[in-house]
C-alpha cells in the first residue's frame, strides 16, 4: 500500500512566500497572546496547594464553593477534574507559617462538611521558591536544548542547515507556547517535558530532510539549489507522513486513554508534531534556502568516506 | 552474499533480546502483601526477633505465607492486606518501640530470577501512591553557626596559650580579634594559622587587630557538610516513621528529596520531618543578677532565656555542647520511678561533656531547645528567613563529672521524659530546613495512573502494529517484531538500572518511543522502494535501503537523545521519568531497528533470488 504516489517532483519551494506569510503570522500572533493573555501557569510553577478528592456521588461544586468560604478559603479554585466526582481544589500561596498542612487541612474539613467518605487522590504543595527556580529551569533547559542542538547540527551538517533547523525547532516551540496561551491550557511540567519532545521530534524530521538534500545536491549536478531542495521534499515526503501518522496515532491513544494527568502532555505534542511536521518541509527548508545554501558549501566533504558511495550512484 | 549475516551475529542479537526478555520478566509476577520489621538505631533485627514474629502471629491466629530474616530485616508475605494489616498492629504492640514496622509489597520474583538480579520495575509515587518532599537547607544559618563557633574556639585558644587580648567578635562575614599589645597580635596570629589552615588571616599593626575570613572551600565544606547532616538525620527520622523502601537524597546544592510510597498519614509525616529543632547544653549563670538582666541589663557572657512557662533564667553565653553530639536518647524511669532521659553522646562530645562538667559539679545545667520556624519573607537571594525560637526545657543540677552517657531526671510526667528524648534524638540539626514542595498521591489514583498508562500502551501499540502491516505487509510484521523487542529491552533495562523509576510521564515515553521507532524502519522501508522503483535487484534495494538509511537514522536519534538528556539534567520527580523511558527508548529502537530488523530480513529473505518483495 502506499498513501503517496508521486511521479512528479512537487513544487514545494513555489509556495514558501504563502508559508512564510502564514509562520510569521502565527508566530507574531503566538507573541501577542503570549505578551496578553500570557500562560495559564500550573501549581508547579506559581506555587500554591492544590488538593485532588474523589467523591463517591457527583459532587456539588456550589456546596463545595460555600463550605470553603466559611471555612477562609475564599480564594479557592474548585472544578472537576476528568469526572463529576472528582474534584480539583486550588489555593494560591499563603502567608501562612505552616503553607504545606493546608492540604490536609481543607481534606479535614471536606471529611467533616460534606459526611461522605472524601477518597484523597492527590495533594501538592509548592512552596514559590521552587516555582520560580522550576520556571528558569526549564527556560534554561530549553534554551540549552537548542544551543547543543545547533553545535551538533552545525558539525555534522553546515551552518545554514544549523540555523534553519534551530530556527524551525523556535517557530514550533513558540507556537505550541502560542496554542496554550489562545486556549488558556495549564502549563505544567508535563508540558514542559512535552515541549522538549517536541524539540526533539520536530528535529528528527528536519534532519532527515536537510540529510536528503544535502545527499541530492552532491548527487544530482547542473541544478538550482531551489530544485534540488524540491527533489528532496518529495522523496521524503511519504516518510514524512508515515512517521507523523504513527506518532499521532500513539498520542492520540495517549489523549483519549491516558487520563486527565497526561491531557496537557499529549495536546502539546499532538499540535507540536503537526507543527513540527509543517516546519520541516517549510520552514528549516526556507532558512536555509534563503541564506543562499548551494551546492559549493556541501562538495568539500565528499572527498571523505562518502566517495565510494558516490561512485555506486552513478549510472 | 549480500544480506547474510554471519551465524554469530544473528545468534547475538537473539542473545540481547533474550537476555532484554528474562530481566523484564520479573514484572510479570505479582505482589505480596508484606510487613517488614528493621531495627531502629542500631539494634538488628535478629532470628530471635524472627522467632518472636512467629509466636506472636501464631498466637493471633493470623496466616503467613513465609517468613525470612535478611539483611538485619525480617520480611513476612501474607496471602492477602487484611491479614497484612492485622499483623502489622499485633507486632507493633508486641515488638515495640526499638523496631520499626511497615506495611510493604514484595514481589513475587522466582528465586531463580532474583538470584540473577531479577527484580521487577520501581513504580514512582504517581504510579504507588505515597508522599514526596522537597526540603531546602538553611544555608545561611549553617554559616552563621559556624563563624558563632569559630569565635568561642578563637577564644579558648587564646586562653589556652594565655594570649591576652581585648575582643573576639563578628564583623559581617569576618571574625575580628582586637588586641593591647603587637606581641599578642603577632603570637595569635602565628597561632591561627598553624591551627585554621582555611582561614585567611589579615593583621592591622596599627589598629591592632587580627580579620580571619573563610574560605570559598571552608564555605563550601560547610554548605555541603549542613547538607549531609540534614540527610543524616532525616533518613533517621524517616526510619521512625516505619516506611517501607523510603528515598533520601540531595538534589542540587540545597534540596533534600524524601520519598515516603505508601505513606497516606502525611501531616505525621510532616510533623516529624519538619521539627527543625537544635539542642544545646549551657551552664546557668548562678553569679549575674537575674533582676537586672530582666531590666534590660544583661551580663556580656550571659544570655536571658525563658522556659514554656515564661518562667526567665539566666545562662552562660558559651555553649557546652550542641545537639549534634547526640547519638541516642530514652525516656525511662529513675531508681525512685520518677521519669528520667538518659542520654548518649559520641566520643567527641563525651570528652566536651566531661571537660565542661568537672568543675561545676554541683551546678545547675539548662537544656535549651532550639526551634527555627520559617517566616513568609526572603531575602535577597530568594531564601526563607528563618526566626530563631529558643526555650528552657530543662534544668537540672549537675551530680557528678558527666561523660558519654548521662541522664537527666526532673520531667513532670513520663509524657514530658518521652518526648523530650524525642526531641533530643530527633538530632540536632546544624542548619534549619523547609518544606518547600509536597505532593502527595492517593492510593487509589496510583492503581489507576497504572491502568491508563498500560492502557494507552496496549492500544497505541497496536494502532501501530495493524497500521504498519497494512502499510507495509511482510515487511511491516517485521517491524512489528522489532517494535516488540524495543519493547522488551526498554522494560528488562528498567529493572536492571537500579535507580530508574517508572512513572505516569515515563508510560508516555515508551508510548511515544513506540511512534518515533517506528520512524527508522519506515525510513529504511521507503529507502527498498525507492530503490526498487529505480530499478535495483531485490537483494541490492535491501541492502542499499538498510545503508543509506543508516546515518540518517543516527543523526536523528543522537539530535533527540540530546534533549532527553537535557530533560533527564534538568527534570525533577515524574519528569525525569519520562526523560529515562525517552532516552533508553532511543537507543534500544536504534538497535532493534536497525540491528534487529535487520537480522529477520536478512533470514528470511537474504541470499535468494526474488522477483517481488512483500514491501
Amino acid at each position: 500500500m502506499q498513501i503517496l504516489q508521486l511521479k512528479n517532483t512537487v513544487a514545494f519551494m513555489s509556495y514558501r512566500k504563502y508559508a512564510f506569510i502564514f509562520s510569521v503570522l502565527l508566530m507574531i500572533a503566538s507573541i501577542v497572546s503570549l505578551a496578553t493573555n500570557k500562560l495559564n501557569f500550573g501549581l508547579d510553577f506559581t506555587g500554591g496547594t492544590l488538593i485532588e478528592v474523589g467523591f463517591e456521588k457527583a459532587a456539588d461544586l456550589e456546596a463545595l464553593r460555600t463550605v470553603m468560604e466559611t471555612n477562609g478559603f475564599a480564594d479557592a479554585k474548585i472544578q472537576f477534574y476528568g469526572s463529576s466526582r472528582d474534584v480539583v481544589i486550588r489555593l494560591g500561596l499563603r502567608e501562612d507559617v505552616k503553607a504545606e498542612m493546608l492540604g490536609n487541612e481543607v481534606l479535614e474539613i471536606l471529611q467533616s462538611s460534606t459526611g461522605q467518605t472524601v477518597d484523597m487522590r492527590r495533594i501538592e504543595f509548592v512552596g514559590a521558591s521552587v516555582g520560580d527556580e522550576l520556571a528558569e529551569q526549564g527556560g534554561l533547559a530549553m534554551l540549552t536544548a537548542l544551543i547543543c542542538i545547533l553545535i551538533y547540527v552545525a558539525f555534522r551538517f553546515e551552518w545554514r542547515f544549523a540555523i534553519g533547523s534551530v530556527v524551525a525547532l523556535f517557530h514550533d516551540v513558540l507556537l505550541t507556547l502560542g496554542l496554550f496561551s489562545v486556549l488558556q491550557l495549564e502549563f505544567d511540567l508535563t508540558v514542559l517535558a512535552a515541549i522538549l519532545a517536541v524539540i526533539g521530534y520536530s528535529l528528527n524530521d528536519t534532519i532527515v530532510v536537510s540529510d536528503r538534500i544535502r545527499e541530492n545536491f552532491r548527487k544530482i549536478r547542473n541544478t538550482e539549489p531551489e530544485d534540488v531542495i524540491n527533489i528532496s521534499l518529495t522523496q521524503t515526503l511519504s516518510r514524512t507522513f508515515i512517521t507523523s501518522i504513527t506518532t499521532l496515532l500513539v498520542l492520540a491513544a495517549l489523549f483519549f486513554k491516558g487520563g486527565a494527568l497526561i491531557h496537557g502532555f499529549a495536546t502539546a505534542l499532538l499540535f507540536g508534531v503537526f507543527v513540527g511536521t509543517y516546519s520541516s518541509i517549510y520552514v528549516a527548508s526556507f532558512v536555509a534556502l534563503a541564506l543562499g545554501i548551494s551546492r559549493d558549501d556541501l562538495i568539500p566533504e565528499v572527498i571523505e568516506k562518502e566517495g565510494e558511495d558516490q561512485e555506486a550512484m552513478m549510472p | 552474499m549480500l544480506n547474510k549475516y554471519p551465524l554469530w551475529k544473528t545468534l547475538m542479537v537473539a542473545l540481547v533480546v533474550a537476555l532484554g526478555a528474562l530481566y523484564a520478566a520479573p514484572n510479570l509476577y505479582g505482589e505480596d502483601p508484606a510487613v517488614q520489621v528493621s531495627g531502629l538505631r542500631g539494634v538488628e533485627a535478629s532470628a530471635e526477633t524472627l522467632a518472636t514474629i512467629k509466636s506472636t502471629l501464631q498466637q493471633e491466629n493470623i496466616e503467613f505465607a513465609n517468613i525470612e530474616l535478611e539483611n538485619g530485616q525480617v520480611l513476612t508475605r501474607f496471602k492477602n492486606t487484611e491479614a497484612q494489616l492485622k499483623a502489622r498492629d499485633v507486632l507493633d504492640d508486641a515488638l515495640g518501640r526499638q523496631y520499626s514496622i511497615a506495611l510493604n509489597l514484595t514481589p513475587q520474583t522466582p528465586e531463580w530470577l532474583a538470584a540473577i538480579g531479577g527484580t521487577p520495575m520501581k513504580l514512582g509515587l504517581d504510579l504507588s501512591g505515597g508522599v514526596s518532599f522537597l526540603m531546602e537547607v538553611n544555608m545561611s544559618e549553617a554559616i552563621n553557626k559556624a563563624k558563632v563557633g569559630m569565635v568561642g574556639d578563637f577564644r579558648g585558644d587564646l586562653i589556652n596559650e594565655k594570649i591576652r587580648y581585648q575582643t573576639v567578635k563578628e564583623v559581617n562575614d569576618d571574625i575580628v580579634v582586637i588586641f593591647r599589645k603587637a606581641e599578642d597580635l603577632e603570637a595569635a596570629q602565628s597561632l591561627f594559622k598553624k591551627n585554621y589552615r582555611d582561614l585567611v588571616l589579615a593583621a592591622d599593626e596599627d589598629t591592632l587587630t587580627l580579620t580571619a575570613k573563610m574560605t570559598d572551600e571552608k564555605l563550601k565544606e560547610i554548605r555541603e557538610y549542613a547538607l549531609q547532616q540534614n540527610i543524616t538525620i532525616i533518613r533517621n527520622r524517616v526510619n521512625e516513621l516505619g516506611v517501607a523502601e523510603p528515598l533520601v537524597q540531595r538534589q542540587g546544592k540545597k534540596h533534600i528529596v524524601i520519598e515516603l510510597p505508601g505513606v497516606q498519614d502525611t501531616a505525621k509525616a510532616k510533623e516529624i520531618l519538619n521539627a527543625t529543632a537544635t539542642i544545646e547544653f549551657r551552664l546557668v549563670d548562678t553569679e549575674g543578677d537575674l533582676n537586672q538582666a530582666l531590666n534590660g541589663r544583661v551580663p556580656a557572657n550571659a544570655i536571658l532565656l525563658r522556659d514554656k512557662n515564661g518562667q526567665p533564667t539566666l545562662l552562660k553565653k558559651r555553649v557546652m555542647l550542641t545537639g549534634d553530639h547526640i547519638t541516642d536518647a530514652k525516656s525511662g524511669f529513675d531508681e525512685y520511678s520518677r521519669p528520667q532521659v538518659n542520654i548518649s553522646l559520641d566520643s567527641a562530645g563525651g570528652s566536651k561533656m566531661s571537660n565542661g562538667t568537672k568543675s561545676n559539679v554541683g551546678k545547675p545545667m539548662a537544656t535549651v531547645f532550639i526551634e527555627y520556624k520559617p517566616t513568609d519573607k526572603r531575602d535577597g537571594e530568594g531564601n526563607i528567613i528563618f526566626e530563631k525560637v529558643e526555650e528552657i526545657i530543662s534544668v537540672a543540677t549537675i551530680q557528678s563529672r558527666l561523660g558519654k552517657t548521662f541522664r537527666i531526671t526532673g520531667a513532670s510526667s513520663p509524657a514530658e521524659a518521652h518526648n523530650l528524648a524525642l526531641l533530643l534524638r530527633a538530632g540536632a540539626l546544624i542548619a534549619p530546613i523547609t518544606i518547600v514542595e509536597e505532593r502527595t498521591v492517593g492510593p487509589t489514583l496510583g492503581a489507576e495512573n497504572v491502568k491508563l498508562g498500560f492502557q494507552a500502551i496496549v492500544l497505541g501499540f497496536a494502532l501501530v502494529f495493524i497500521f504498519m502491516i497494512i502499510y507495509y505487509k511482510a515487511f511491516g510484521v517485521v517491524a512489528n517484531f522489532a517494535l516488540g523487542a524495543n519493547l522488551v529491552l526498554i522494560v528488562g533495562i528498567m529493572s536492571l538500572i537500579p535507580g530508574a523509576t517508572l512513572t505516569l510521564p515515563g508510560m508516555a515515553g515508551i508510548v511515544l518511543t513506540v511512534g518515533m521507532a517506528v520512524d527508522a524502519n519506515v525510513l529504511i522501508f521507503e529507502r527498498i522502494r525507492e530503490e526498487i522503483r529505480e530499478g535495483k535487484t531485490i537483494q541490492q534495494a535491501i541492502h542499499q535501503g538498510y545503508e543509506s538509511a543508516f546515518s540518517t537514522i543516527i543523526d536523528a536519534n543522537i539530535t533527540t537523545l540530546i534533549a532527553a538528556l537535557i530533560l533527564f539534567a534538568v527534570g525533577t520527580g515524574p519528569v525525569k521519568g519520562f526523560a529515562v523511558t525517552l532516552s533508553i527508548g532511543i537507543i534500544t529502537s536504534m538497535f532493534t531497528s536497525v540491528v534487529g530488523s535487520r537480522t529477520i530480513v536478512n533470514a528470511i529473505w537474504g541470499g535468494k533470488r526474488l522477483k517481488k518483495l512483500s514491501i
